[in-house]
């Protein structure tokens, strides 16, 4: 039976079903931003396969008024554009849904569903008739479903004419085209459906001064800020975008006015191990370097982050996690980088962790990144993730302090030097056990040589027990110490909280929002979120003050948990896992039922 | 290695060069190799050249991978950084440290293993971007570290100490360096100061990465008679393709003196290289010729030494990725990052 949804306003979600490489991104992609720039709270996420042409590909876009964008499960209407798929993109309706599909061919009898509402539109039958080139009569169904779109969700014309007049300036015929497919699509369900539907959108003011971007570019603009000289990679998705958007801005921002010369310079490496190698001899030479990458590249990068982690050189990698192991699931996301990135390398080494939630901090952090790096003289690993970096996020705008000075750590210069009788690279810690280091080309009496071998305080080459611990005891005390420097976690309480719950990264949307789900059913939860490894003592103080610890995570192995019970004190047996790893977007949906389900357990046990 | 020290005394004799430095400025720690290693002589030859040229100790960056070569940059110029970094990374991450700072002149030493095994991929592409360095590969044929193994420049039919023989092709690191657009390639022994100086001075000027493959026998595990990495296989087999005589900007006079069967090679600096070369028609500028040249000679089981190939025209990283003439790592901070007006109004672009 088909029932009418009752009206909701700005709280749904829908599905687009496409074919890879047909041009629908553009057209899902100017229905997000029109959204967008109706002031609606609004999340895209991209489901696409690690393909060029022709294997299917989603795209979902959700709306919520109380801004909760994490991927809802749940979706009211279903954009089926992919004969392929149509089996299971029917079934993922919910019932008294609707399934909008291109009826120029007829639909098999056995697809068909009771319970939800079909909305036929003859949408290549209309462009073939509307368009002459083949090419374009593809491309042009896409924004044709989009104008039924607008039409069925009451999505404003007038932006989404602005957007196409923007994309399209200086291109007239492009743009003409364009509205007339957008015309023909939305014509056609005014005469043919009731439009709106049931659940639609109206304009708000929740967007501000916000902006729609991925994570990837923030970075990007982050590392451009930062003064971030030199950069090396080897293309990888999903950490290409960081690299393509660097080189845009720093065509803009980094070509000197006056002689044309590139204040940058950007290596594309022959492998990852050159790329991390050639970031190490960037910054062991005083410049800020880093390189983005992704699992892959972590596993390649191993052995040169232990040489940078031992000899004390500052190095910059942004892990934009995707699915493993080995190739996995490229273009999926997951958070299953934690250990590697914790501990890469052979011997005993530790890392500085970041863990950006969301584009903002993509941006803040990368920042961070570089001077964590600097002051500590050793890497720093950023790890965002698919999700954070490839979908497009309505983030809080960046800000900018014109007083920022990069934090360049311990750095003597050549009149520190001239006043040095004898320089020795490991002596002489600050309270956070960092040494001072001289830069090649400053001044002779700053030289040494940097070895990756067994070394004394002095920099000279050591076999003798005692000098090597000496060394690499003040190591681990510097790698403690970084803990209080990175960021610090953010936590939110509740009066009479009975749980915690703890999270990492782009988990953050969906935690939110189950904690809200748990609040409504009577569950109390105080959520701490950890943005940075080596972990700031509060870490350990919220997990001995709740009693149990749920902590979501994105990967089979509890590697948070694992991390937490390594470096803290606190039994396991506190610490639940919630993990969610098929390689999609976290929903709080599974957070909720994961959390509700454990509980019960508990209380059955107890009874 | 710091903890041998050697003594400080000078020598009263010593010439000073045009910086006021004597020879022993450019000396570093005791080495710590076995006594005749033929490494220990191409660490005199550069701490000669260097000298010779005056390079302020401060100016020069010594990088090595791991391996007996990749040792000896703590064996000549004190004054100097090193880095002493990982099995064949080395030219990676000088790649990275002459991005960071164009004005310090780069010496990569490596070895046979270090460059042809782990780390051809890295030398390679060092090659093909131009980078701006000296490298030389101390070529013994063996892995002396590891004690003995053969390495990838191991000749088919060379034995190693045990008395096995290689069976499979060695890499020629410089008909490879030839054929992938290397700008500046020579051979030489590391018994033979006399060419290896002058290879190395021209080398130090060329604005782009300067291979030198020296054959340098280990004295521990390939220096018997099976070996064709061995001082008495070289000395009998090596031919000299060039007579290079370097002469730096200065010397005037010398650089115009034409000699019959002399080529000149005019560097970036103002410098010349002078050819004479022993073959009348060797052409050190013609890629495809000295190819040939090396194949022909290879096929008589000839080892063939000298400057065998310099092209100057060649954009170098800096000129192809059209770096500023300040030194990235000392560009100030206001002129990399763009400020809160202009982040303000990218954003626009965001909405
Ligand atoms: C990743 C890695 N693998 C293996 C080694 C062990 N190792 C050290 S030196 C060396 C070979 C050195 O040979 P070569 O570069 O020819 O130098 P030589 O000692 O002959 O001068 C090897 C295999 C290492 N240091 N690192
Ligand atoms: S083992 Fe061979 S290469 Fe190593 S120091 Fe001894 S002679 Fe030289
Ligand atoms: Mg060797």
């Amino acid at each position: 039976m088909q029932q009418q949804l009752r009206t909701r306003i700005n709280d749904f979600a829908f599905k687009l079903a496409n074919v890879n490489g047909t041009g629908s991104a553009s057209a899902n992609g100017l229905l997000m931003q029109a959204i967008f720039r109706m002031g609606i709270p609004v999340s895209g996420k991209n489901l696409f396969p690690s393909n060029i042409q022709g294997l299917p590909t989603w795209y979902e876009i959700r709306v919520n008024k109380d801004g909760h964008t994490a991927r809802s499960l749940d979706y009211d209407l279903m954009v089926a554009m992919n004969a392929q798929t149509y089996a299971r993109d029917i079934r993922e309706v919910r019932s008294s849904g609707y399934v909008l599909y291109d009826s120029s061919w007829p639909l098999d009898g056995s697809l068909y569903r009771e319970d939800v509402h079909f909305l036929p539109v003859p949408f290549a039958q209309m462009c073939n008739e509307n368009f002459a080139d083949s090419r374009q009569r593809i491309l042009m169904k896409n924004i044709a479903y989009a104008g039924t779109l607008v039409a069925a969700l009451d999505i404003d014309m007038p932006i989404v004419e602005a957007l196409l007049d923007e994309t399209f300036a200086g291109k007239a015929a492009l743009r003409d085209s364009n509205r007339q497919a957008l015309h023909i699509g939305y014509d056609y369900a005014r005469e043919h459906f009731h439009c709106p539907l049931p659940f639609h959108l109206e304009k708000m003011d929740a967007n501000g001064d916000k902006i729609l971007i991925d994570g990837n570019t923030a970075t990007a603009l982050g590392c451009l800020y930062a003064g971030a000289s030199i950069a090396a990679w080897y293309p990888i998705t999903p950490a290409t975008s960081v690299m393509d958007a660097f080189r845009q801005f720093c065509e803009r921002y980094r070509r000197d006015p006056e002689t044309g010369r590139n204040n940058y310079c950007i290596l594309q490496a022959e492998d990852e191990l050159a790329a991390i190698g050639m970031v190490i001899g960037a910054c062991w030479n005083g410049a800020r370097a880093f390189t983005s990458t992704s699992g892959p590249g972590i596993s390649l990068m191993n052995e040169l982050l232990g040489l940078a982690y031992y000899s004390e050189i500052p190095a910059v990698v942004i892990d934009v996690q995707r699915v493993g192991p080995s190739t996995g699931m490229p273009t999926r996301t997951q958070q299953a980088d934690l250990l590697e990135c914790a501990y890469a390398s052979h011997g005993d080494t530790k890392h500085i962790l970041l863990f950006p939630s969301d584009p903002a901090e993509c941006f803040e952090f990368a920042v961070k990144s570089f001077d964590l790096a600097e002051r500590f003289q050793t890497p720093v690993i950023m790890l965002s993730d698919l999700d954070i970096g490839m979908n497009d996020w309505v983030a809080p705008r960046l800000r900018w302090d014109d007083s920022y000075r990069p934090d360049r750590g311990r750095v003597l210069s050549e009149e520190d030097l001239k006043s040095v009788a004898k320089f020795h690279r490991y002596t002489d810690e600050d309270q956070f056990y960092v040494p001072s280091r001289t830069l090649p080309g400053v001044h002779q009496s700053g030289a040494y040589v940097t070895r990756g071998s067994g070394h004394n305080k002095f920099g000279g080459y050591t076999e003798t027990p005692s000098e090597y611990q000496e060394v690499v005891d003040r190591l681990a005390r510097k790698q403690k110490a970084a803990g209080s420097l990175v960021p610090h976690p953010k936590v939110q309480t509740r009066s009479g909280a009975q749980i915690g719950i703890v999270a990492i990264g782009g988990c953050n949307p969906a935690v939110q929002e189950a904690v809200d789900l748990l609040a409504a059913d009577g569950v109390q939860a105080d959520y701490m979120r950890i943005c940075g490894f080596p972990f700031h003592e509060s870490v350990e103080r919220f997990l001995y003050d709740h009693d149990p610890c749920f902590i979501v995570e994105q990967n089979r192995d509890a590697q948070l948990r694992s991390l937490l019970t390594l470096e803290t004190c606190v039994p396991k047996n506190r610490l639940r896992s919630v993990l969610v790893y098929g390689g999609f977007p976290l929903s709080a949906r599974l957070v909720v039922e994961e959390i509700t389900k454990q509980l019960e357990v508990t209380h059955a046990v107890h009874r | 290695m710091p903890s041998i020290v050697k003594p400080v005394a000078t020598h009263p004799s010593l010439q000073r060069n045009e910086l006021g430095l004597t020879i022993r400025d450019y000396e570093g720690s005791m080495s710590t190799l076995c006594a005749g290693c033929g490494h220990d002589s191409i660490t005199a030859a550069i701490v000669r050249a260097l000298w010779e040229v005056a390079m302020p100790p401060h100016m020069l960056a010594k990088m090595s991978g791991i391996g007996c070569s990749s040792k000896t940059p703590a064996y000549f110029v004190n004054g100097a950084h090193g880095f002493n970094s990982a099995h064949g990374r080395m030219p990676a991450i000088t790649t990275g440290a002459n991005a960071a700072n164009r004005d310090v002149t780069y010496i990569g030493v490596s070895g046979d293993g270090d460059s042809l095994s782990i780390g051809i991929g890295h030398m390679c592409h060092a090659i093909r971007r131009n980078v701006r360095m000296v490298y030389i590969i101390e070529n013994n044929g063996v892995y002396g570290l590891t004690k003995g193994q053969f390495s990838a420049s191991a000749d088919v039919g060379s034995k190693s100490k045990r008395g096995e023989p290689n069976q499979i092709p060695p890499i020629d690191p410089v008909l490879l360096a030839l054929s992938i657009g290397a700008t500046f390639v020579a051979r030489s022994f590391s018994g033979d100061k006399e060419q290896l100086v002058p290879i190395l001075k021209a080398a130090l000027a060329h604005r782009g990465l300067s291979l030198i493959d020296v054959i340098s026998p280990c004295v521990t595990f390939n220096d018997h008679s099976g070996s064709t990495k061995s001082y008495l296989h070289t000395r009998k087999h090596a031919t000299t393709a060039t007579e290079a005589d370097f002469v730096p900007p200065a010397s005037e006079i010398l650089a115009h003196i034409a000699q019959n069967g002399v080529t000149t090679v005019t560097m970036h600096d103002g410098s010349v290289v002078r050819f004479r070369s022993v073959p009348e028609s060797y052409d050190p500028s013609d890629r495809a010729r000295v190819t040939a040249y090396l194949l022909e000679r290879e096929k008589k089981r000839e080892i063939v030494t000298g400057l065998l190939f310099i092209d100057e025209s060649l954009p170098d990283l800096h000129e192809a990725n059209k770096t500023s003439d300040v030194p990235l790592a000392r560009l100030p901070f206001e002129k990399l990052c763009p400020g809160a007006a202009t982040l303000d109004k990218l954003q626009e672009d965001f909405r």
